[in-house]
């Protein structure tokens, strides 16, 4: 019944315990595939193009992050596929959803301060509500 | 895709994205070109002027559509003493002169010098900026009553939460009208920006600065010039590479390079000050969905209009409030990853990062820090990579002893190199394997020679072995000339 996952990442530590929970989500049924999406936004631009010199090798140095992901959840023996994106985290992750036919949509919760949340909104709180699809929030 | 097709693309390909984006920036440029004017000791309108004429021209002729270019707080930090010094004639003509220097850096297409700077310099120099940017805002606190650090307080507290709230209206623009608002009606006598300068109600005139073309001119201008021309191109080129990054696209850096000398030289001539490209501007386009050219000349149109219209209103903002918005810009220019991972990064770098920041705020110039920062990475380069590894061995009987060498043999490395070697074994044969070593110049060529004239001094033999062709090249296009020559 949960199939077509898209789990969503940051690639922080929380991130890693919500690509365990979609495994093991995935494991449940035999054709199951994962989608693992990751989205640019203007800070971690200029924070990656900083530390990484150019746009070229901070978008390699993501895609050896994601791989990462991608290999998890190969060697689980499900197929997976990376996506990278550019724009505002959650709009852009809610678009993504709500227009392709996933099953679920994982995320984690990175548990901010409630003055950071105040400042910086919470990126899995917003997805959840405006998404159209079942959505598992990995603590 | 040809030419024309480019072209109408970069217009016309995003019409309602561009507009409306062009206008949130505009909004949001006026505090800052207001602040970044003050900064540098000049009256608001030259940073005004400044930007309209920059963010037009730059519209037209820049490299990374997209980008919003203006008077910046890098540029501004650069030519204060040059203010302070000379007055704002010779600003204008050292503008001129910036514009020019960028010009023919994009000309012979230099862009790519940018990869000999290493990335911690490039974060030392955005931390520096940003820890400039701030402590130029203290002088506005100096002799204040609680009404000011209340303002700014206030204003800060607007423009961090507003967007939690609604993201429909830039949050600046609300924390600028509401404390402007509050400070006319309380009359509650703070500084304003009319105090701190004239804004007339005209548009830029064309007119090269008033000042005599002599040597002693081009000797006083020229040092700041050239570090105008460093800075801008600098913080051009790094944003140019994050709107590269953040939409996905790429971009011409020579041309962005030449597009920053033609707007410098052109805002020179309106009486602007020198600008550059602005990361925080061009987040801000992105992020409101500009991408294209016709964001820039709205956003620069937008803002002479407004200051046309709203001249008067203009001159009652508060320093507060502009004090607070510049803290905000501080803090966002700021890379707090990097201090985050201070620990983290190898302890050169980080030291170059320090060093950086260090030699900026001390002498409040911007390309010092740089050129401390290049010189030093330079330096600890050297320093890791002159490590030489020489490894004895002895075969057959104690009569051939073989040397193998590992690491750069340069002009820093083979002191140490030489000193690996010992002349008085009781050896009849002496193999030095250098395959895993290169010999990269003169010096290693020389030490070579010297080590052979050694060894076979002490009625030694020697034999190299293992030499890659480059290095081997070299041998013999050298060595063969040192032979030649007797030696």
């Amino acid at each position: 019944m949960f199939s077509h996952l898209l789990l969503a990442t940051d690639g922080s530590e929380h991130s890693h315990r919500a690509a365990d929970k979609a495994i093991e989500l995935a494991s449940l049924s035999t054709d199951a595939s994962i989608e693992i999406i990751y989205v640019v936004d203007g800070n971690t631009s200029k924070s990656d193009v900083l530390h990484y010199g150019d746009s070229q090798m901070a978008s390699r140095k993501r895609e050896e992050m994601l791989s990462v992901f991608k290999e998890k959840i190969e060697q689980a023996g499900i197929p997976a596929r990376v996506t990278i994106l550019h724009g505002i985290p959650a709009e852009t992750i809610i678009e993504y959803a709500n227009h392709h036919p996933f099953d679920c949509l994982i995320v984690g919760s990175r548990g901010r301060s409630r003055v950071q949340t105040m400042i910086l909104g919470s990126v899995s709180h917003k997805v959840i509500k405006h998404v159209n699809l079942p959505v598992l929030m990995v603590k | 895709m040809n030419f024309t097709e480019k072209l109408k693309m970069e217009w016309l390909g995003n019409i309602r994205g561009d507009i409306l984006a062009g206008i949130v920036v505009a909004l949001a440029l006026i505090p800052e070109a207001i602040a970044f004017s003050i900064i540098a000791g000049l009256d608001p309108i030259v940073g005004l002027y400044a930007s309209f004429c920059i963010c037009i021209v730059i519209a037209f002729i820049g490299g990374r559509p997209g980008m919003i270019s203006a008077a910046t707080g890098a540029m501004a930090l650069v030519m204060i003493t040059l203010v302070a010094d000379h007055g704002l004639e010779y600003l204008l003509a050292a503008t001129i002169l910036t514009g020019l220097i960028q010009l023919i850096f994009g000309v012979f297409k230099l862009a790519s010098i940018m990869k000999f700077i290493p990335r911690s310099v490039m974060i030392g120099f955005v931390n520096a900026l940003a820890i400039l940017i701030f402590t130029s805002q203290l002088q506005h606190f100096v002799d204040e009553t609680w009404i000011m650090y209340a303002l700014v307080a206030l204003t800060l507290v607007i423009i961090y939460v507003l967007p939690r709230f609604t993201k429909a209206v830039p949050s600046t623009l609300v924390a600028i009208i509401v404390v402007t608002a509050l400070a006319i009606f309380m009359n509650a006598g703070v500084r304003t920006v009319g105090d701190m300068g004239n804004l007339p109600q005209t548009l830029p005139m064309f007119a090269l600065p008033n000042i005599p073309l002599t040597f002693e001119t081009v000797r006083i201008i020229l040092p700041y010039s050239l570090a105008l021309a460093i800075v801008g191109l600098l913080e051009s080129l790094l944003t140019a590479s994050i709107v590269d990054d953040m939409t996905d696209t790429d971009s011409d850096k020579n041309k962005e390079s030449r597009g920053q000398g033609i707007a410098n030289m052109i805002t020179g001539c309106f009486g602007g000050m020198a600008g550059c490209a602005m990361i925080g501007q061009s987040v801000i386009n992105v992020k409101s969905g500009g991408r294209g050219r016709l964001s820039a000349l709205v956003a620069g149109s937008v803002l002479m209009f407004l200051i046309l219209v709203l001249g008067s209103i203009v001159v009652q903002i508060p320093m507060a409030a502009l004090a607070g918005v510049m803290i905000m810009v501080s803090i966002g220019t700021f890379d707090w990853h990097s201090l985050r991972n201070l620990h983290r990064v190898p302890r050169t770098d980080a030291i170059v990062m320090i060093v950086t920041v260090a030699t900026v705020v001390y002498t409040h110039d911007l390309s010092k820090g740089v050129l401390a920062g290049v010189v030093l990475s330079a330096i600890f380069f050297a320093v890791k990579i002159s490590k030489v590894k020489v490894e004895a061995v002895m075969e057959e009987a104690e009569s051939v002893k073989i040397y193998r060498v590992k690491g750069q043999l340069f002009f820093a490395s083979v002191t140490d190199f030489l000193a690996s070697f010992h002349f008085n074994d009781e050896v009849k044969r002496v193999i030095i394997d250098v395959s895993e070593a290169h010999l990269w110049d003169d010096s290693a060529v020389g030490a070579m020679d010297k080590l052979q004239a050694k060894f076979e001094q002490k009625g030694v033999e020697v034999s190299i072995r293992g030499l890659n062709k480059e290095s081997s090249r070299l041998m013999e296009r050298i060595g063969g000339l040192s032979k030649a020559s007797g030696h």
